[in-house]
C-alpha cells in the first residue's frame, strides 16, 4: 500500500487542487504547437514535482506514466565511470545531475545530444519534440548551466528542457532568459486545509478540526509534510479518539532539545554535549543547514527580543562558512559557542548595570 | 545503453535536422538585425563600422559591453554585409563559449583557418555584389570566457596572418582580455540600450508579430531588463505566448512581464520595507504612517511569507536594494550601512547559502541601519 501522499497525487492539471491560474496557463501551453522550455521554482512540497507530471500528461497522454528506471555509465573527462539513474518514458526522461557531482556538465551534455538526435518513434504522439526534466537544477554547475544554455536554443525542434528547482538565484541569467518561468508558491492555509479535507474524506475519515489547523500550521506551506503528518496521526490512534498530540519528526524534537541545552546553560561541559547532539544529527543525514536553521529558529524563540536578530546574524554568517568549508561540525559548533557567549554576556551586562 | 528512449532514432545521426518552424522560432533569431543599419542606439559604432563596408580595409577588432546590446548581431551582420550568403562560410569562422577553446583548438582549429589563403570570391547566388575583400575573419564571441593561455597563443597567430586574416573578439568585461591582445585591436564600446530605441524596437516587433501591447507593457518590459534588449524581446514573446494561448485570449498586462520575469510585485516588497521601519510613500491604508514598532517575529513572519511565495533572494535583494538606495528620506548613512549588508547577502548568495537565512538578515541589519 502505498502512502497517502503518492496515493492521492493528483495526475492531471485539471486534479490538482490549488493556483488554478497556473493550471490553466500549462493547459494551454501544453495544447499550443509553442510549447517553450520551463523554468518551476518554489519551496520544497509547494508541488513542483507533481505539476510538471501532470503537464507532461496533458501534453502526451498516459503513456508518460509507463516509467522504467535504468542506470547509465558515463564516463568523465579523467576516464571515470560515473553511474547515474534515469526514470524515463518513451516521451521523456528525468535526471538529477547532482547525482554526479562534479562532473555534472558531461551528464548533461551526452544525454541532451542523445536525445536532440532521436525523433519521437510514436507517430501519433501530440507533440514532435521530447522532454528532459532537470530536477534539482538550481545546484547544477557554472559548467553545467553553460553547457545547456547553447543546448537550448540549438536543439529546439525536438527537445525541451523542464527545469525543477527551490530558487532562481543559483541559475544564470542565460538561462533564466531561455525559459518561461513557472512560480510555485506553497499553497496557503486555506488551500492546504481543503487538500487535507479532501484525503480524510476519501479515507472516511474524520479528522477534527483543530487536529487539521494545527497540522497546517505545524507544516508551513510543505503540503507533502502535512499529508506524512495526517497519515501518521491515522497510524497513531486509528479512530482518532482521546487526545490526538501532532508528533513532531524526531529529528525536529532532537534539534528542539539542543536549542533547549544552549538556552539552559553556557559552559564548556555543555558545549560537549551540544557538540555530540550535532554529530548525532548528521550521521542521521540531516542536512546541516536545516540542523542549524531548526536550533536557531528554537533558540529565538526562547531568548529577549534583544538577541534574537544577532543569533540569527551568526546562523546566516556560520551556514555562509559552512557551505564553503568542509568540515559540517565545525561551523555548527562555532556558532553554538557563540550563542552561548552572546548569552552570556547579555546577562552579565545585565548585572553589571545593577552595580551602578 | 538498452533503453528504447535513446533507441528510438530513426536513421543515422546527422539524418535528424534542426530546422526551426519560422513560425515557431525564437523572437531574438527572428529579429536579429539583418545588416549593421538595423543595429539600434549604438550610432558611434555603427558609423565607424559603416566606412569599413566601402574600404577594404578593416581592423582587428574588439567589442565590449553588456548582455543583449547587438555585440553578436553587429559583427554577423557586419560579416554577411561584406561577403555576402555564398562567401559567408569559407570566410568566417565564429566560436562561442560553448565550442571548446581551448589552447589546443586554438593552435590547431583557428590557426588552421587564419593561414588559409582567402578562396576565391564565388559568384553570389542572390545577383548583388558585395564587397568581399581580400581577408578572413575569425569571430571569437565570449571571448572573456577563454583562458589566459588560450589569449596568449592567439597573439602570435593574430600577428602572423594580419594580411588574410582580422579577428573580431566579442566580450562582456574587457578587462578580461590580456592586455597584448586588446592592444591589437580597435575597441568598440557597446552601451546598454537607451529606453527611447529599445522602445521603439520592442514596439517594432509587436507590430510584425499582430500582438497588441500599449506603453505601460513595453515600459514594464524596459524596467525589468535594464538595457538588454534579448531579455525584453524574450519575455515579450512569452507574454504573447501566454496570452494568445490562453482561452478566450488575454490582453498582456505589465504584471503578467513581472511575473514573467521573475519580479517581487511592488506591493509586497513595499510591504516588507514598511515593515522594516521604512516611509514608503504609496496609496496604502492610513495606518501605514504609523511608525511600526521593532519587533522580530514580525519581521521573521514577512521573510517566511515571501519564502513561501517562491520569489528568489536574489531578486528581492536587487529590489529592496533600489528602494533603499532611491530612498528620498533616509540619509546617507543609513544607506551606507544597507549597501554593506547588500554587498554581503550578494556574496553569500552566490556561495549559495541558504536563501531564508540571508533575507532575514538583509531584513534585520536594514531593519537596524534605518532606526539608528
Ligand atoms: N542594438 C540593437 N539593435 C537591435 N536589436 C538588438 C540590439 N541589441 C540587441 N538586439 C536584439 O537582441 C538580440 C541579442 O543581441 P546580441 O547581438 O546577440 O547581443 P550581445 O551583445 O549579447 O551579443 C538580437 O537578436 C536582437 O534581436
Ligand atoms: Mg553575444
Amino acid at each position: 500500500m502505498s502512502l497517502w501522499v503518492d496515493q492521492y497525487r493528483p495526475k492531471s492539471l485539471d486534479g490538482l487542487h490549488y493556483h488554478r491560474g497556473l493550471s490553466q496557463r500549462l493547459k494551454s501551453l501544453a495544447a499550443s504547437g509553442d510549447f517553450p522550455h520551463l523554468l518551476f521554482y518554489g519551496p520544497s512540497g509547494a508541488g513542483k514535482k507533481t505539476r510538471i507530471a501532470c503537464t507532461l500528461r496533458e501534453i502526451f497522454g498516459p503513456g508518460v506514466e509507463k516509467l522504467k528506471i535504468d542506470q547509465r555509465v558515463f564516463l568523465s573527462p579523467s576516464r571515470r565511470k560515473l553511474e547515474i539513474n534515469l526514470v524515463q518514458s518513451n516521451y521523456h526522461i528525468e535526471i538529477t545531475p547532482s547525482e554526479a557531482g562534479n562532473y555534472d556538465r558531461v551528464v548533461i551534455q551526452e544525454i541532451l545530444k542523445e536525445i536532440a538526435q532521436t525523433q519521437q518513434v510514436d507517430l501519433n504522439a501530440k507533440q514532435r519534440f521530447k522532454v528532459v526534466v532537470i530536477n534539482e537544477a538550481d545546484s547544477l554547475s557554472r559548467d553545467a548551466q553553460a553547457a545547456l544554455r547553447r543546448t537550448m536554443e540549438k536543439y529546439m525542434s525536438n527537445m525541451r528542457i523542464i527545469l525543477c528547482a527551490n530558487s532562481t538565484s543559483r541559475l544564470i541569467a542565460p538561462i533564466k532568459s531561455r525559459c518561461l518561468l513557472m512560480r510555485v508558491a506553497a499553497p496557503d492555509s486555506e488551500e492546504m486545509t481543503s487538500v487535507l479535507l479532501h484525503v480524510a474524506k476519501k479515507e472516511n475519515l474524520n479528522m477534527p478540526e483543530e487536529a487539521i489547523e494545527k497540522i497546517v500550521e505545524d507544516s508551513s506551506g510543505n503540503l507533502r509534510k502535512a499529508l506524512l503528518v495526517m497519515e501518521a496521526l491515522k497510524m497513531q490512534s486509528p479512530n482518532l479518539t482521546g487526545s490526538l498530540s501532532i508528533a513532531k519528526p524526531d529529528w525536529e524534537t532532537y534539534c528542539h532539545k539542543v536549542a533547549d541545552l544552549i538556552v539552559g546553560e553556557q559552559s564548556p561541559a555543555r558545549v560537549m554535549e551540544v557538540r555530540t547532539k550535532f554529530y548525532e544529527l548528521l550521521s542521521h543525514c540531516i542536512p546541516p543547514t536545516v540542523i542549524l536553521k531548526t536550533v536557531a529558529e528554537r533558540v529565538v524563540e526562547r531568548v529577549d527580543e534583544s538577541l534574537k536578530a544577532d543569533i540569527m546574524h551568526w546562523a546566516a554568517f556560520y551556514e555562509t562558512r559552512m557551505r564553503i568549508g568542509n568540515k559540517k561540525i565545525f561551523h555548527l559548533e562555532a556558532w553554538a559557542v557563540k550563542v552561548m557567549s552572546l548569552y552570556k554576556h547579555f546577562f552579565f551586562d545585565i548585572d553589571m548595570s545593577s552595580f551602578d | 545503453m538498452a533503453s528504447n528512449f535513446f533507441n528510438s532514432r530513426s536513421g543515422p545521426k546527422t539524418s535528424v535536422k534542426h530546422t526551426v518552424d519560422p513560425a515557431l522560432q525564437p523572437w531574438v533569431e527572428k529579429y536579429r538585425p539583418k545588416t549593421i543599419d538595423d543595429v539600434s542606439a549604438q550610432d558611434h559604432t555603427v558609423a565607424v563600422l559603416r566606412k569599413t563596408l566601402t574600404s577594404t580595409n578593416l581592423p582587428h577588432m574588439l567589442f565590449y559591453g553588456p548582455p543583449g546590446t547587438g555585440k553578436t548581431s553587429t559583427i554577423l551582420a557586419l560579416a554577411r554585409q561584406l561577403f555576402g550568403p555564398d562567401n559567408f562560410k569559407n570566410r568566417v569562422l565564429e566560436l562561442n563559449a560553448s565550442d571548446e577553446r581551448g589552447i589546443a583548438i586554438v593552435r590547431e582549429k583557428i590557426k588552421g583557418f587564419a593561414r588559409q589563403t582567402p578562396r576565391a570570391q564565388a559568384v553570389a547566388s542572390d545577383g548583388k555584389t558585395y564587397p568581399c575583400p581580400p581577408y578572413k575573419i575569425i569571430i571569437l564571441d565570449e571571448a572573456d570566457s577563454m583562458t589566459q593561455d588560450a589569449q596568449g597563443a592567439l597573439r602570435r597567430i593574430m600577428e602572423t596572418y594580419a594580411r588574410i586574416t582580422r579577428f573580431c573578439l566579442v566580450c562582456n568585461y574587457v578587462t578580461r582580455i590580456i592586455e597584448p591582445l586588446a592592444s591589437r585591436c580597435s575597441k568598440f564600446r557597446f552601451t546598454p540600450l537607451n529606453p527611447e530605441s529599445a522602445a521603439s524596437r520592442l514596439t517594432y516587433i509587436a507590430q510584425q508579430e499582430h500582438i497588441d501591447v500599449n506603453k505601460p507593457v513595453i515600459d514594464a518590459l524596459i524596467n525589468v531588463s535594464n538595457g538588454d534588449l534579448r531579455r525584453a524581446i524574450t519575455y515579450l514573446q512569452s507574454a504573447s505566448r501566454l496570452s494568445s494561448t490562453s482561452v478566450p485570449p488575454t490582453p498582456i498586462l505589465p504584471s503578467d512581464i513581472q511575473e514573467i520575469a521573475g519580479v517581487v510585485p511592488d506591493k509586497i516588497v513595499n510591504d516588507l520595507a514598511r515593515t522594516l521601519g521604512i516611509d514608503i510613500d504609496d496609496d496604502m491604508d492610513m495606518d501605514s504612517s504609523m511608525p511600526p514598532k521593532f519587533n522580530f517575529s514580525a519581521i521573521q513572519k514577512k521573510v517566511k511569507g515571501i519564502i513561501r511565495e517562491g520569489y528568489s533572494a536574489t531578486q528581492v535583494l536587487s529590489q529592496l536594494h533600489d528602494l533603499v538606495v532611491l530612498h528620498p528620506i533616509l540619509n546617507s548613512k543609513q544607506k551606507s550601512a544597507c549597501a554593506l549588508v547588500f554587498a554581503e547577502a550578494d556574496k553569500a548568495l552566490c556561495d549559495g547559502s541558504d536563501e531564508e537565512l540571508w533575507i532575514l538578515e538583509i531584513a534585520l541589519r536594514v531593519h537596524k541601519a534605518v532606526s539608528s
